[in-house]
């Protein structure tokens, strides 16, 4: 009982040094300059929430929010269809020929994106999809699928085969079975997938610095990066525009952290 | 890998001739392959191609120059101290965000009143693109000894701006948003060793220390297989934080191979020369995973 109690309260003072990063960030953005200059490390007062105000508009952060959520919304609609159907086929066939592309699918978690990015850069060209939503969702979908498709595979492999061989038994056919008794089940690690992808994608950088840069269509990322440049300086300003582009990710998983730790354990088991 | 599967493979075997289609048609897979295929597989392939030319990525305009940007690369001081310092940061990274990693999963493994908060603070920093906590850091690391962590230890050291240690300055940022990762996936390795083991060691009169080391730590191999395999594969590709922090700097104390290659085609316009660093970089990966695959697998035990 006195060990736990111990432990417990170095946890907790780790967990303080940890916040420190965080603690700057906030009291920063609520600090005019003045108090910065003066104060660095003491706790805004008075709070101000000027920065935040400066920041949004001089960020641009409204349209790069919608690009964001759109590319990474739809991306993860991709992701999770493509990356489940081809994980079923995956961990249920036993031929060598399915064994051989599970192993080509994992053979993308390790290349590094950046030896195809050129040829890619010219691929989404010559389909004039550079500089849209549609170029960057296609993108997302192909470079995230080996993760996805790791992460299902060794879920379903660890789930019984009965349910589905229940459903054939009765009538169903494999797209059926999959739809309507497989893909409920894989709910956890539905999540997980939803979860790590929707980071990646929604914090990547150099993809749309190199893809959308100066298209319009810049990400939360892109946009923040080009603000920071302009605003160096004005620390304020600029911690007040980190805060503001963080938080849509942040919120999401705070919302659903809970399945974030479970979904770990699950796939891990799998 | 355990005996559960195999037990379960012969069955699956005997409905399979049972049930004509017991397994799914490669129609499934079929979707998933072309996008991975367009996106992934072809311009890996050309990559490799275009690492053997002089292209400028102006025009269709190359020739090919064979082994000429390996030849390069190695009378490129920035590069070849770009490989040296990617693989330093690369240990770095790997040996303290594992180790901090597993400290903090046994901390908020066992029974505290505040393992769950403690969990999403420890996990949150995760969730924040890497440029952004870059920039943050990178003001943390000021060299005003008032502010940020020279302010907090009364330290008035240059993080970012003294070659000798801006490297390490980079690691300890990336460890700071990571160790959460780790810690997450060693906490699912945690909850899957069985109780039953650590209380018939205990009941044989076994120590903390000494049920670490022969329950749980062997038990923890899956997790630490996948925790060393990404964050190794992380470390080699690290691009967003030296960009943002340093942009290779100063001089070109935390230059990395990324940050090389994307230099050598989106500012010297030779990406020819470029995709060679990257085929490096790629060779490298392979090779440590492989690696790392084959033994730490090895050593893996079934339940």
């Amino acid at each position: 009982m006195r060990r736990t109690f111990v432990l417990e309260i170095v946890m907790i003072a780790v967990a303080v040094a940890f916040l420190f990063p965080v603690y700057t960030l906030v009291s920063l953005a609520l600090k005019d300059p003045g108090q910065i200059a003066r104060s660095p490390l003491a706790p805004p007062d008075p709070p101000t929430f000027d920065n935040f105000a400066g920041a949004w508009s001089a960020a641009a952060l409204g349209p790069s929010l919608v690009n964001s959520t759109v590319i990474t919304a739809a991306s993860l609609v991709a992701l999770i269809a493509l990356g489940s159907f081809a994980a079923y086929f995956l961990a249920r066939v036993q031929t060598r020929l399915g064994y051989g592309l599970y192993v080509l699918f994992l053979l993308g978690i390790v290349l590094p994106f950046q030896l195809g990015m050129i040829p890619l850069y010219e691929l989404v060209n010559d389909l004039g999809l550079i500089g849209t939503h549609a170029g960057m969702i296609l993108f997302y979908t192909g470079i995230q699928l080996p993760f996805t498709v790791f992460l299902y595979t060794g879920f379903i492999r660890a789930l019984p085969r009965e349910y589905a061989s229940a459903a054939q038994i009765d009538g169903a056919t494999h797209l059926t079975a999959f739809t309507r008794v497989v893909f409920p089940l894989l709910r956890p690690i539905t999540g997980t997938v939803l979860i790590l992808n929707a980071v990646f994608i929604w914090n990547d950088f150099f993809t749309p610095l190199v893809y959308l840069g100066g298209s319009g269509y810049e990400t939360v990322p892109v946009s923040v990066f080009a603000y920071v440049g302009q605003y160096v300086s004005q620390h304020g300003l600029v911690f007040a525009g980190l805060v503001l582009g963080a938080l849509p990710i942040v919120l999401v998983f705070l919302a659903l952290q809970r399945y974030v730790i479970k979904g770990f354990a699950s796939g891990l088991k799998g | 890998m355990t005996p559960v599967t195999a037990g379960r493979a012969r069955p699956a075997h005997v409905r399979r001739r049972r049930f004509s289609a017991a397994s799914p048609s490669w129609l499934f897979a079929a979707p998933a392959l072309a996008v991975y295929a367009l996106i992934v597989l072809y311009p890996a392939v050309a990559g490799v191609v275009y690492a053997f030319t002089d292209w400028s990525g102006i025009g269709r305009d190359m020739s090919f120059v064979g082994l000429e940007n390996f030849r390069t690369l190695l009378g490129d001081e920035q590069a070849m101290g770009s490989i040296g310092n990617t693989l330093l940061l690369t240990v770095a990274i790997v040996v303290v965000q594992n180790g901090v990693g597993l400290l903090l999963a046994l901390g908020v493994h066992a029974k505290l009143r505040s393992r769950a908060l403690l969990r999403v603070i420890f996990f949150a920093p995760v969730v924040v693109s890497p440029v952004m906590v870059a920039f943050l850091w990178k003001y943390i690391y000021n060299p005003d000894p008032s502010a940020g962590l020279n302010g907090l230890l009364g330290l008035e050291v240059d993080w970012l701006g003294d070659p000798s240690i801006a490297l390490w300055s980079i690691a300890g940022m990336v460890v700071w948003q990571n160790a959460g990762y780790s810690m997450v996936i060693f906490l699912a390795g945690l909850e899957g060793v069985p109780r039953e083991l650590h209380e018939a060691a205990m009941i044989d009169g076994a120590g903390t220390g000494q049920r670490f080391r022969y329950v749980t730590w062997p038990l923890l191999a899956p997790a630490l297989t996948i925790n060393l395999m990404l964050s190794t594969i992380g470390g080699l590709k690290l691009f967003d934080q030296v960009f943002a922090a340093t942009n290779g700097g100063p001089g070109y104390a935390t230059e990395t191979l990324s940050t090389v290659l994307y230099k050598q085609a989106f500012v010297f316009g030779k990406f020819g020369y470029s995709t060679a660093v990257a085929l490096v970089l790629a060779l490298f990966v392979a090779a440590v995973s492989l690696v790392q695959v084959y033994y730490l697998r090895s050593r893996e035990v079934a339940v």
